[in-house]
């Protein structure tokens, strides 16, 4: 493998951004804290932004870049909402642990 | 040199995305984001996309990750207990994951006709004609309506986060008739 070459496959940014998605399931499946519950799914958010770009590189269309600034606007709103919705939660329940945060348990 | 670069970052992300899985602190799993996030912006200028990875830095991980290390701040989060977590998540979740993971990984790498990226790649063609041209000229002449309606969005999104957050029960009442 010669580490001074000029390209790289485009494949394994995808896979890249698969593991990145995979991880932040696997957080948002594991963690225990809303905030980093939360933190999970913007990993989420920045591992389907890569491959967007990577499509955008592949065929050379601009219509993938666009889009990811469009998910990074809407993520940002989404951030502003969610993190008010953690404040709400933890002002009603006094906590930011998941287990405890059960009223619409069965 | 673009492969150097890409596994120096590749790697960088992928380790502040474990990290993240693996600290107990909410407050260093939000530093190991914002590692995650930079190291993507690199990425993002390597495939072409010099705006993206600026708006990288500055929303990604200026903005959100200024508002979450605030929350985190201003809740005083402490430490996650360890608790067993839910048991169907283990049991399904894992295998699941692991099992589209390797779906995806198939797919990627028994697919045809991905090229490859190279540094000096651009969007387009035309001589003279930059990214950032290309990119501006369609947002803001296609795609102006949706351009302008995220603002709009916006502004929703910050009436929404000030009408939860507000202390006062009857002062929210208020800002939700507004």
């Amino acid at each position: 493998m010669n580490l001074f070459a000029h390209e790289v496959p485009l494949s394994w940014y995808l896979i890249l951004s698969a593991i990145l998605f995979s991880l932040g399931v696997v957080g948002f499946l594991i963690k225990r804290n809303l905030i980093t519950v939360f933190m999970s799914i913007e990993l989420m958010l920045n591992g389907v932004n890569l491959s967007f770009v990577t499509f955008a590189q592949q065929w050379h269309e601009v219509k993938g870049q666009i889009f990811v600034f469009f998910v990074m606007m809407v993520a940002a709103a989404e951030a502003a909402v969610g993190l008010a919705i953690i404040i709400a939660v933890f002002r009603a329940r006094a906590t930011l642990a998941v287990d405890r945060i059960d009223l619409m348990k069965l | 040199m673009h492969l150097i670069l890409f596994l120096l970052f590749a790697g960088l992300c992928l380790a502040g995305a474990i990290n993240l899985l693996l600290q107990s602190h909410p407050i260093n799993s939000a530093l190991s984001l914002i590692v995650v996030m930079t190291s993507l912006a690199v990425l993002y200028l390597m495939l072409g996309a010099e705006f993206l990875a600026a708006a990288q830095v500055i929303v990604y991980a200026g903005a959100i990750m200024v508002l979450f290390t605030f929350v985190i701040m201003l809740l005083n989060a402490s430490r996650e207990e360890r608790t067993l977590g839910s048991k169907a998540a283990r049991r399904v979740g894992f295998p699941a994951v692991t099992a589209i993971l390797a779906v995806i990984a198939t797919v990627i790498l028994k697919a045809q006709g991905l090229g490859a990226a190279k540094l000096s790649d651009g969007l387009t063609d035309a001589k003279g004609a930059t990214n950032l041209e290309v990119l501006s000229t369609v947002l803001f002449t296609k795609l102006l309506l949706p351009f302008e309606v995220t603002s709009v969005l916006i502004l929703i999104a910050i009436l929404g986060a000030v009408a939860l957050a507000s202390h006062d029960g009857s002062k929210t009442e208020r800002t939700g008739e507004q």
